[in-house]
C-alpha cells in the first residue's frame, strides 16, 4: 500500500471513531436516562421512570459493548497510546469506571428488587445510586476528554508519562468539557424518549430536551471560549478547513433538531440529534488528526504491527455480519411497537 | 502495602469475582436451553417454569458479569500498562472477536428475557441457544489471551519494538484448546452442582414436586459429564504444562528436587525453606507416570530454577489438590446420583443421605473453578508473559493504586452481597416457583 502507507492504522482509528460515535449514540441517552430518572419530578415521576425504564431494560446491556469496543480498538491498534492514558489518567479513568459499574449493576438491581412491575418507580438506594452514577460518569468521561484536546498529556524522551499539572484533569476547560458531554446526553436522551411516549409524559419529556438543548449550546460555547487559550491547537485546528465543514453542518443538525422539538417534529429531532453528535463527533475526529494524544503521540507512531491492525480490521465485517443484523431485530422488536402496554421486567414476568 | 501488591490483588479480586459470573454465565444458558427445549418438545409447563426461573436468574448474573468484565477490560491497561502494550499489539484482536460474541450475547440477552410474549416458542427458543454458544465462545476467546500469556507466541520483541510473525499463533498451540476445554468444562460443572445443590435443599425442605427432580436430572446430567470429561482434559493439560512450564508443574506436584520414579504427592505441605513437601501420601513413579507415561521417567524440580523465579509454592501446591479434589468428590457424587436415579428412580427425593451430599456439594465446583485458576494465575509468578515480562515491571507508575485497590475491594463486596440478597429475594417470591 504504497500510495496510503498509514492505511491500516488510519481505518483502526476510524474504527474507534465510529464506535465512539455508537457509544455517544446509544450508552450517552442511557446515561441521559438515567439523568432524568434522577430528576424526575412532577406529577407524572412514577411514569417518567416507567418510560425510562422500559426503553433501556432490553437495550443497555447492548448499548455499553460499544465502549468495550472502543477499549479494545485502542490497547489493539495503539496499544502504546492506551497505555499512556491509563498511566496519565489513572484516577479519573478508575473513578468513571467506578461509575460506570455502579449504573449497570444499579440499574438491574432496582429492576430485581420487588415483584411489581413498578420496580423503577419504588424508592430505593440502587435507584438513587444508578441516576447518581450515571450523572457522575459522562463528566468524567468528557473531563478526560478534555485533557486529551487541552494537551495536558506529556511523554518525554525517556517514556516517562505525566500530566503537565497533577490536576490537568480537572481544570475549567476539563469540567466545562465533562458538562458538555452530560448536557448532550441528557439532550440525547430526551430527545429519544419523545419518541417513545405519548401525550403529557411526550411533553415532559420534550421540556427536559429544551432545557439540556440550551444546557448544551451554553456548555459548548464555554468550551469554545476557553479552548482559545487553554486548546489553541485544538482550537485553531477545529477552526481550519479541514473539519470546519463537518463542524458546520453538525451545527446546522443541532439547530434543526431545535427546531424539530419546538415544532414536535419528533422523528425529525431525532435524526437531526444523532446525526449533530455523529458530525460533531467527526469534526473532533478530524481536527485531531494525526494526533491520538496531542502533541507526543500520533497514530501513525504508536500503531500496533500491521498484521495485528489487518486482522482487527478485516474481522469487523464479519464481526459486523453478525452484529448488526441481531441488532436490528433487537430493535425491531422493542422499539417499532409504541410502548403504551408495559413491558414486564424479567424480574416480573411470571 | 506497596504498589505492586495492591495492584496484584486487585487483579485477583476482579478476576476471582468476574469468574464466578462468567461461569454462570456460560453454565446456567445451556440448562435453561435444555428445560426450554423439554418444553417445546413435551409442552409440559413446569419445563417452562424452571426455564423462566434461570432465565431471570440468568439476567441478574449476565449483568453483574458484563459490569465486572467491563471493569476488567480497563483495569488490565490501567494497573498493567507495558503488559497490555505488548499483549494489545500482539494478541489484543482475540479480544476483539471475544467482543463479538459478547455483542451477540448481551443482544439476545435482550431478546430472551424480555421477549417471552413477543417472540414465538421456538424463536425464542434459538435466541437461547445464541446466549448458550456466545457466552461459550467468548470464555474460549478471552482463553486464547490467558493461553498466551502462558506461552507467548507468534512475535518478536526487542524490549521496545515488537514485530508480529502471526497474529493468530496462539490458536495453533494445544495449550489453548486444553485451556478451553478444561475451562469450559469447569464452568458446566460448577454451574450444574450450583443448581443442583439448591434443589436438593428445596426438596428437603418439603417441595417434592416434578420441577425439583427435573432440574435435579438436568443438572446431574450436565454436572455429571462434564465431572467425569474433566480429569481427562486436566491429565492433558497437565502434561503440557510439564513440558511448557515446568517450574509451575513442580509448584503445583510440590516437586523440589530433580527425580526419577518421582511420586505422586496427595496432599502435604510444601515448605520453601527446607525443599520438602510434608505430610503427603506419596504414590511411587506416580507423577512420572502421570507427566510422561513412564514412571522411571525424570521429572525436574524447581532446583532447576533459579530461587527468585519461584512462584509461591504452598498456594500453587495447596491450590492444586483442592482443584483435584473437588474434581474427584465431585465425580464420586454424580456416579452415586445416577445409581440411585437408576434403582429408585420415584423415590429419589426421600433420599436424604443424597440430598444432604448434593447441598455440601453444591459451591465445591466454584471452588475448583476458583483453585485452577491460582494454580495457572500464582504457578506463572513471577512472570506477567512467560519469559517475556516480569509482573514487577508490568505495574503501573501511577500513584494511587492502593486507594483504588481498597475502593475496588468494597465496591465488589457491595455488589456481591446486594446479587445474594436478591438472589434470596427471588427465591422467596411467590410468584418464582
Ligand atoms: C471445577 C473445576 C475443575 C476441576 C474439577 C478440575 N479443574 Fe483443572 N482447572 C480448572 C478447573 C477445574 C480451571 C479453573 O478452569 C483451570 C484454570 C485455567 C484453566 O484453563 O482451567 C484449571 C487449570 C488446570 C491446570 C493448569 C493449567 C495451566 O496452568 O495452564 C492443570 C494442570 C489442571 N487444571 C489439571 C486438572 C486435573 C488433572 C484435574 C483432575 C481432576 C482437574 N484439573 C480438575
Ligand atoms: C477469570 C478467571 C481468572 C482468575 C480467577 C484469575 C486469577 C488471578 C490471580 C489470583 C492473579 C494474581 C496472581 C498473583 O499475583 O500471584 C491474577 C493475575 C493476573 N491475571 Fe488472572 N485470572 C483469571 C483469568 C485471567 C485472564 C483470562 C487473563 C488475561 C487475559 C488474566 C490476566 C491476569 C493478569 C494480567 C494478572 C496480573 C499480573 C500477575 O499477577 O501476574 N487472568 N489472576
Ligand atoms: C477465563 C476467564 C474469563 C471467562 C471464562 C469470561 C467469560 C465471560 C462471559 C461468559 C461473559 C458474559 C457475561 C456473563 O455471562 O456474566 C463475560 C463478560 C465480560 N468479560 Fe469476561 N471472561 C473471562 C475473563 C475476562 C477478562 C480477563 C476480561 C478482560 C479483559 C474480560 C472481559 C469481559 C467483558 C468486557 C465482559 C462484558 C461483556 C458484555 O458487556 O456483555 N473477561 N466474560
Amino acid at each position: 500500500m504504497s500510495g496510503w502507507p498509514n492505511l491500516w492504522s488510519d481505518l483502526s482509528a476510524a474504527t474507534a471513531l465510529v464506535g465512539m460515535i455508537a457509544y455517544a449514540l446509544f450508552g450517552g441517552a442511557d446515561f441521559g436516562g438515567g439523568v432524568w430518572d434522577l430528576f424526575a419530578f412532577g406529577e407524572r415521576k412514577a411514569a417518567q421512570r416507567q418510560a425510562i425504564q422500559r426503553a433501556m431494560g432490553p437495550v443497555w446491556e447492548a448499548n455499553h459493548v460499544w465502549l468495550i469496543l472502543v477499549i479494545v480498538v485502542l490497547f489493539t491498534c495503539f496499544p502504546r497510546g492506551y497505555s499512556v492514558l491509563g498511566v496519565a489518567l489513572f484516577l479519573p479513568f478508575h473513578l468513571a469506571l467506578i461509575g460506570i459499574m455502579l449504573r449497570g449493576a444499579s440499574f438491574v438491581f432496582r429492576a430485581y428488587q420487588s415483584p411489581q412491575k413498578e420496580a423503577a418507580t419504588t424508592p430505593s438506594v440502587w435507584g438513587v445510586v444508578f441516576g447518581v452514577a450515571s450523572l457522575i460518569s459522562p463528566i468524567l468521561l468528557g473531563a478526560a476528554f478534555g485533557a486529551v484536546t487541552e494537551g495536558a498529556i506529556r511523554v518525554d524522551s525517556e517514556g516517562q508519562i505525566g500530566l503537565i499539572e497533577p490536576d490537568a484533569w480537572r481544570t475549567p476547560y476539563c469540567i466545562a468539557n465533562g458538562l458538555l458531554a452530560l448536557c448532550t446526553c441528557g439532550y440525547l436522551a430526551a430527545v429519544y424518549l419523545t419518541n417513545e411516549t405519548h401525550g403529557p409524559l411526550r411533553e415532559d419529556f420534550r421540556r427536559r430536551a429544551i432545557v439540556a438543548g440550551t444546557g448544551t449550546a451554553i456548555c459548548a460555547a464555554v468550551v469554545m471560549g476557553l479552548a482559545r487559550s487553554e486548546a489553541t491547537w485544538f482550537y485553531e485546528r477545529l477552526w481550519s478547513l479541514r473539519s470546519l465543514p463537518v463542524v458546520v453542518c453538525g451545527l446546522g443538525c443541532f439547530v434543526g433538531s431545535a427546531w424539530a422539538v419546538f415544532s414536535r417534529h419528533y422523528v425529525w429531532s431525532r435524526l437531526f440529534a444523532a446525526a449533530e453528535i455523529a458530525l460533531l463527533i467527526v469534526g473532533w475526529g478530524l481536527a485531531q488528526y494525526p494526533f491520538l494524544i496531542y502533541p507526543d503521540i500520533t497514530f501513525a507512531g504508536v500503531a500496533a504491527p500491521e498484521p495485528t491492525l489487518r486482522f482487527l480490521v478485516l474481522s469487523l465485517p464479519v464481526g459486523a455480519a453478525l452484529v448488526l443484523p441481531s441488532l436490528w431485530l433487537l430493535m425491531r422488536v422493542f422499539k417499532n411497537t409504541p410502548l403504551t402496554e408495559p413491558v414486564e421486567t424479567p424480574a416480573a414476568a411470571q | 502495602m506497596d504498589a505492586l501488591t495492591a495492584a496484584r490483588l486487585q487483579m485477583t479480586v476482579s478476576l476471582g469475582f468476574h469468574m464466578v459470573y462468567a461461569a454462570i454465565g456460560i453454565g446456567l444458558p445451556l440448562l435453561m436451553v435444555l428445560v426450554e427445549g423439554m418444553y417445546l418438545r413435551t409442552g409440559q409447563p413446569h419445563y417452562k417454569t424452571l426455564a423462566k426461573t434461570w432465565a431471570k436468574t440468568t439476567g441478574l448474573l449476565f449483568a453483574v458479569g458484563a459490569v465486572s468484565g467491563t471493569a476488567l477490560s480497563l483495569e488490565l491497561g490501567l494497573l498493567w500498562p507495558k503488559y497490555m502494550e505488548l499483549l494489545g499489539a500482539v494478541v489484543g484482536h482475540i479480544f476483539g472477536l471475544e467482543g463479538y460474541a459478547f455483542f451477540l450475547e448481551a443482544i439476545f440477552i435482550g431478546l430472551y428475557l424480555y421477549g417471552w410474549d413477543r417472540l414465538g416458542p421456538r424463536a425464542h427458543w434459538w435466541c437461547g441457544v445464541v446466549i448458550a454458544v456466545s457466552g461459550m465462545l467468548s470464555g474460549v476467546f478471552v482463553l486464547g489471551v490467558n493461553a498466551w500469556m502462558q506461552q507467548p507466541v507468534g512475535f518478536e520483541w526487542d524490549g521496545d519494538r515488537v514485530t508480529v510473525t502471526d497474529p493468530i499463533a496462539i490458536f495453533k498451540q494445544p495449550l489453548w484448546f486444553y485451556m478451553a476445554w478444561h475451562s469450559t468444562l469447569a464452568c458446566y460443572l460448577s454451574v450444574a452442582f450450583a443448581v443442583a445443590g439448591w434443589y436438593a435443599w428445596r426438596a428437603l425442605r418439603g417441595q417434592h414436586d416434578a420441577r425439583i427432580s427435573t432440574a435435579l436430572a438436568v443438572a446431574l446430567l450436565v454436572g455429571g459429564i462434564s465431572a467425569f470429561l474433566q480429569p481427562l482434559s486436566g491429565d492433558l493439560l497437565a502434561k503440557y504444562v510439564f513440558k511448557t512450564q515446568p517450574a509451575k508443574f513442580a509448584a503445583m506436584e510440590g516437586q523440589f528436587v530433580t527425580q526419577t520414579y518421582a511420586p505422586l504427592r496427595i496432599g502435604g505441605i510444601p515448605d520453601e525453606e527446607t525443599q520438602t513437601t510434608d505430610w503427603a501420601i506419596e504414590i511411587p513413579g506416580g507423577l512420572s507416570f502421570l507427566a510422561t507415561g513412564d514412571p522411571s521417567a525424570e521429572v525436574p524440580g524447581l532446583d532447576q530454577v533459579p530461587r527468585e523465579d519461584w512462584p509461591n509454592v504452598e498456594l500453587t501446591h495447596l491450590a492444586f489438590q483442592v482443584m483435584v479434589g473437588a474434581g474427584t468428590l465431585l465425580m464420586i457424587v454424580s456416579a452415586w446420583f445416577w445409581w440411585c436415579y437408576w434403582r429408585h428412580r420415584e423415590r429419589l427425593l426421600e433420599n436424604r443421605w443424597l440430598l444432604w451430599t448434593l447441598v455440601v456439594a453444591a459451591p465445591l465446583g466454584f471452588i475448583g473453578l476458583e483453585a485452577g485458576w491460582f494454580v495457572t494465575e500464582v504457578g506463572r509468578q513471577p512472570w506477567i508473559i512467560q519469559h517475556v515480562m516480569r509482573t514487577r515491571d508490568a505495574v503501573t507508575p501511577a500513584d494511587g493504586v492502593v486507594g483504588v485497590f481498597y475502593g475496588f475491594a468494597l465496591l465488589y463486596l457491595v455488589l456481591g452481597v446486594t446479587v445474594i440478597v436478591l438472589l434470596r429475594r427471588l427465591a422467596n417470591r411467590p410468584s418464582a416457583e
